[in-house]
């Protein structure tokens, strides 16, 4: 029988999962979803496919090639063999890897929208103060993008607290270090313990609710409307 | 003025669309089917049965918990063939199945097997040597061939000192997946998997003193209960031709 107990190391870990995933995106997604607002042609049509891959495929199917690509037989985990390096499958690090992939269009495509609203008027009226292009960004487009960098890191960290399929396949469930909660849910309601796999999946559905209903409303004040 | 002849289009062929008259035929029979038991099924039983009775008999594979709680909340199923005698027997206790119609039809079996050629020894000897990095095991709560894999690990007196090193698959085909693609140097699979996908591969089988049957059963639902094409489907399971079939996918027989 699981117990509360039970469940702490499993939220702990998800939460981690979701904020580790949520920060590795916004670092790594800012410049790409700068350099896709920016760009038109078709570099830009194959790298926007990409990011959204995600949202079409199957969470199995990215954890599939994920755990081909990490195995010892794969490039990635071949390389990291190679440099005398631990396999990324079943630890922390791979589960981020994966989340990282699988949450990917959620941060950087509220970005691109942000960064494309914010147009190229004040970043050339920016220019003729003589701001240089790193200055521009900072002083300039980030702040006019802050509903987008809102929405990123809400869905971001939202939608890594859901995954399941891709932690499911390269996680292998190992309690404390890369059980989830969503994985808990799948396990409860598979043995048919339908009580506790209510009280997580409410729980879950109750956060997710109060998240987005937040970033409405934040949204909203951001954008200068009345409250 | 287009789209909205579209529209209605769209709406008029919604009843025709929802009825999918293939799925309406009352005379088909469906039936629930363990995930493990997939090959055997669409590429020996299925065939052999349509062959013998000439009727075809729809399969709905699925983790045995997941069928599970479709039946209970009223999925059209006629049948169900389990991967353990647990759900049969509470599906027979509630009435959703039919008293009497469970049986066995098959008994899983457990290997320990590797991708990698060399690994598993014909003793089983690598586990108590403990020189590898992940050993792969469906998940013991829910999956009838993890509780068999840790059972034999228990009953060796090896589970408290590998435990560190166990990775879940949460079915016995992603546990599966682990070893076949090198994230996990070996693990306890299902004997039929192997036989369906490597079957040159080495594997130890631990004794049947090591663990207690994987007992497959079956049950006829009770919406079932007057469906003769059902009952003429799970009479085959026990025939001796079906037995033959099932053991030679990779599995005992009763």
């Amino acid at each position: 029988m699981a117990t509360w107990e039970s469940l702490i190391p499993v939220a702990g870990v998800t939460l981690r999962l979701a904020a580790v995933t949520t920060a590795v995106l916004l670092a790594a997604g800012t410049p790409l979803a700068w350099w896709l607002a920016r760009r038109t042609g078709f570099a830009k049509d194959v790298i926007a496919s990409v990011v959204a891959l995600p949202l079409v495929l199957p969470p199995t199917v990215l954890g599939f090639y994920l755990l081909l690509l990490l195995g010892p037989w794969g490039p990635v985990g071949g390389a990291l063999t190679a440099l005398g390096m631990d396999s990324l499958a079943f630890t922390f690090s791979g589960i981020v890897v994966g989340s990282v992939v699988y949450s990917l269009p959620f941060v950087v495509q509220p970005l691109q929208v942000a960064f494309e609203a914010v147009g190229t008027r004040p970043l050339e009226a920016a220019a003729t103060l003589r701001a240089g292009p790193l200055d521009r960004f900072f002083t300039v487009a980030a702040p006019l993008a802050r509903p987008g960098f809102l929405t990123a890191t809400v869905l971001g960290f939202a939608h890594t607290i859901g995954e399941f399929g891709v932690v499911l396949m390269v996680g292998g469930s190992i309690p404390g270090r890369t059980r989830v909660l969503s994985i808990a849910i799948f396990e409860h309601v598979e043995a048919s313990e339908y009580g506790q796999a209510h009280v997580i999946a409410a729980g879950m559905l109750g956060f997710s609710l109060l998240v987005l209903i937040a970033l409405h409303g934040l949204t909203r004040r951001l954008r200068g409307e009345a409250p | 003025m287009k789209a909205r002849n579209l529209a209605v289009a769209a709406i008029l062929a919604l009843p025709g669309l929802l009825s999918q008259p293939g799925l309406a035929n009352a005379a088909q029979v469906r039936v629930a089917v363990a995930a493990n038991f997939m090959l055997p099924m669409t590429e020996k039983v299925l065939p052999a049965f349509q062959r013998q009775s000439g009727h075809a008999v729809v399969a709905i594979y699925g983790p045995t918990g997941g069928l599970y709680s479709q039946i209970v909340n009223g999925a059209p199923y006629d049948a169900l063939l389990a991967a353990d005698a647990e759900r049969p027997r509470r599906l027979e206790e509630s009435g959703l199945g039919v008293a009497g119609s469970r049986f066995t039809f098959a008994l899983g079996e457990v290997v320990l097997w590797s991708a990698t050629p060399g690994t598993v020894d014909a003793k089983g000897e690598v586990l108590k040597q403990g020189k590898f990095g992940h050993l792969a095991l469906a998940n013991p709560k829910i999956a009838p061939y993890g509780l068999a894999a840790q059972q034999t690990l228990e009953k060796l007196g090896l589970w408290e000192r590998l435990k560190p090193k166990v990775v879940y698959g949460q079915d016995i085909s992603q546990t599966y997946q682990l070893i076949a693609s090198g994230n996990a140097e070996l693990g306890f699979v299902a004997l039929s998997q192997l036989k369906a996908d490597r079957p040159g591969d080495a594997y130890w089988k631990p004794g049947a003193d090591l663990h207690a049957p994987i007992e497959q059963q079956a049950i006829l639902l009770t919406r079932a209960k007057d469906n003769a094409v059902a009952r003429e489907f799970l009479a085959f399971l026990r025939s001796p031709q079906g037995k033959a079939l099932i053991e030679s996918s990779g599995y005992g027989a009763e």
